[in-house]
């Protein structure tokens, strides 16, 4: 789980989520890539972060692009953020004795616009909260900075401050992950996607 | 199944027996001449092979670095302070200035660097100036005795002596080598690199300040358990001059063009 190292979160706001990661791939100490995707759209309305093992985070990202796809080619219709949770959380324990080395995280609006978030441990143990969901090898720094700056019903625009300074604060207390982060701000109108600027050390 | 086990009971008893005959070995033994406190138990958290959850030790990644040139000594750190993969600190002091005209760094356990640099600047003073290789060796046979009991410490001691300036390169498994240029912690390999394709003799002073910044940020770039601020100081005839502190976090976009 500490092998390449992350910092995953995602957070609700007021008819809005946000999910956010860094961007470093690291050989245990040694920093490889600073560009590295841990964040996946699932649907248009909802994305898939994992974090952990980058061998696993490509290979569970394309087996869940796979399996999102036969699923809107069977129903006809794009699969909702709980029912996705549930697809994620059963893939993962198939593998209940030889597990994927990952956390994902899920952040997405369901068909009425409600916020959905959770969090699930290396063999699918889902975990749904209705503030914030945080994951990595950051996620001790990233708890306590969650706890302190999250705050109910925030706007978009607010909703991005306080989820970007929750990762790059948490981060700099993390040996093991930063080197720059993304943030996805979903709103039932459109997805706000940008790159922070972060330290490089 | 106790029958089985009984079997192989006298094996342990023997293996006892032998580990009591090694106390006796030999008249003279050197450990026994320091006074011992339990530290096995200790081994168990402090080793770096034991599990990271239940690790004393601060600062395992660092780097440091130290040059002659031709006008003197530039000795730079980072100042990360990193309990396994948690950043304790980004402003740690890894230049211990043992008295004006000599300076140790820090790699290893902070707290072992400083204490016996501490010590080492104690021992050191005399009428006369002692020398960068006395006070080397001094330090060197000062931790020798504690070789594998867990002491860890990979330190750069420099200095302006009789001779001009000196560098020694001194660690706790007992070694001390003299040299013209050292890279020291886990960002080293960085450092070197760096280091390697801009080191020349005759380097202006702000060359060699700029080449000793430039290698400390590429290896916090890709050292993950160096970074936060270069530290450097320039050893000179009259003594060393502390140059500055300079934020990796700025470092980056000034060197990409930001």
């Amino acid at each position: 789980m500490s092998y390449n190292g992350s910092a995953m979160v995602a957070m609700v706001g007021k008819n809005c989520v946000a999910i956010a990661a860094d961007q470093r791939l690291g050989a245990q100490l040694m920093t490889v890539s600073t560009d590295f995707q841990k964040i996946f759209p699932a649907t248009a309305k909802s994305y898939i972060g994992l974090a952990g093992l980058a061998t696993d985070v490509q290979t569970l990202s394309e087996k869940f692009r796979f399996k999102i796809n036969m699923y809107k080619l069977r129903e006809e219709r794009e699969i909702e953020p709980r029912t996705l949770s549930h697809m994620v959380s059963s893939t993962l324990y198939e593998r209940r004795f030889g597990p994927y080395f990952v956390e994902p995280v899920i952040a997405g609006l369901d068909k009425n616009n409600q916020p959905f978030v959770c969090a699930m441990d290396l063999i699918g143990c889902v975990d749904i909260a209705r503030d914030f969901v945080v994951a990595g090898t950051a996620s001790d720094s990233l708890f306590g900075m969650c706890e302190s700056l999250w705050e109910p019903d925030l706007e978009p625009e607010d909703l991005f401050e306080t989820i970007s300074q929750a990762l790059l604060n948490a981060v700099d207390r993390d040996c093991l992950s930063g080197w720059g982060a993304v943030v996805h701000v979903i709103t039932p109108e459109r997805v706000i996607t940008r790159n922070l600027k972060a330290r490089m050390d | 199944m106790d029958s089985f086990v009984n079997r192989f009971r006298g094996t342990t008893e023997l293996w006892a027996n032998e580990a009591n005959m090694f106390d006796d070995f030999g008249p003279y033994d050197a450990v026994k001449e320091f006074s011992q406190p339990p530290v096995e138990f200790l081994k168990e958290c402090t080793d770096e092979k034991s599990d990271s959850e239940c690790r004393i030790k601060f600062e395992h990644g660092t780097t440091t670095l130290a040059f002659k040139f031709q006008g003197g000594i530039i000795v730079a750190t980072d100042s990360r302070a990193s309990a396994g993969s948690y950043i304790a600190s980004q402003t740690v002091k890894k230049v211990i200035e043992i008295n004006p005209y000599l300076l140790g760094t820090m790699a290893g356990g902070a707290a072992d660097c400083q204490f016996w640099e501490r010590e080492l600047g104690r021992r050191c003073r005399n009428k006369e100036r002692i020398s960068v290789a006395a006070a080397s060796k001094l330090l060197a046979n000062m931790v020798y005795p504690y070789k594998g009991m867990g002491l860890s410490m990979g330190t750069m001691v420099t200095g302006w002596d009789k001779t001009g300036p000196n560098l020694f390169y001194v660690d706790s498994d007992g070694s001390r080598f003299k040299g013209d240029m050292f890279s020291v912690g886990s960002g080293s390999t960085f450092a070197y690199g760096v280091l390697d394709s801009g080191l020349d003799y005759e380097l202006s002073t702000n060359d060699a300040i700029e080449l000793s910044r430039r290698s400390i940020y590429h290896a916090t770039y890709r050292d993950a358990a160096s970074g936060g601020y270069v530290r450097i100081y320039h050893v000179k005839e009259q003594g060393w001059e502390f140059i500055g502190l300079f934020d990796v976090g700025n470092l980056h976009w000034e060197y990409n063009g930001l």
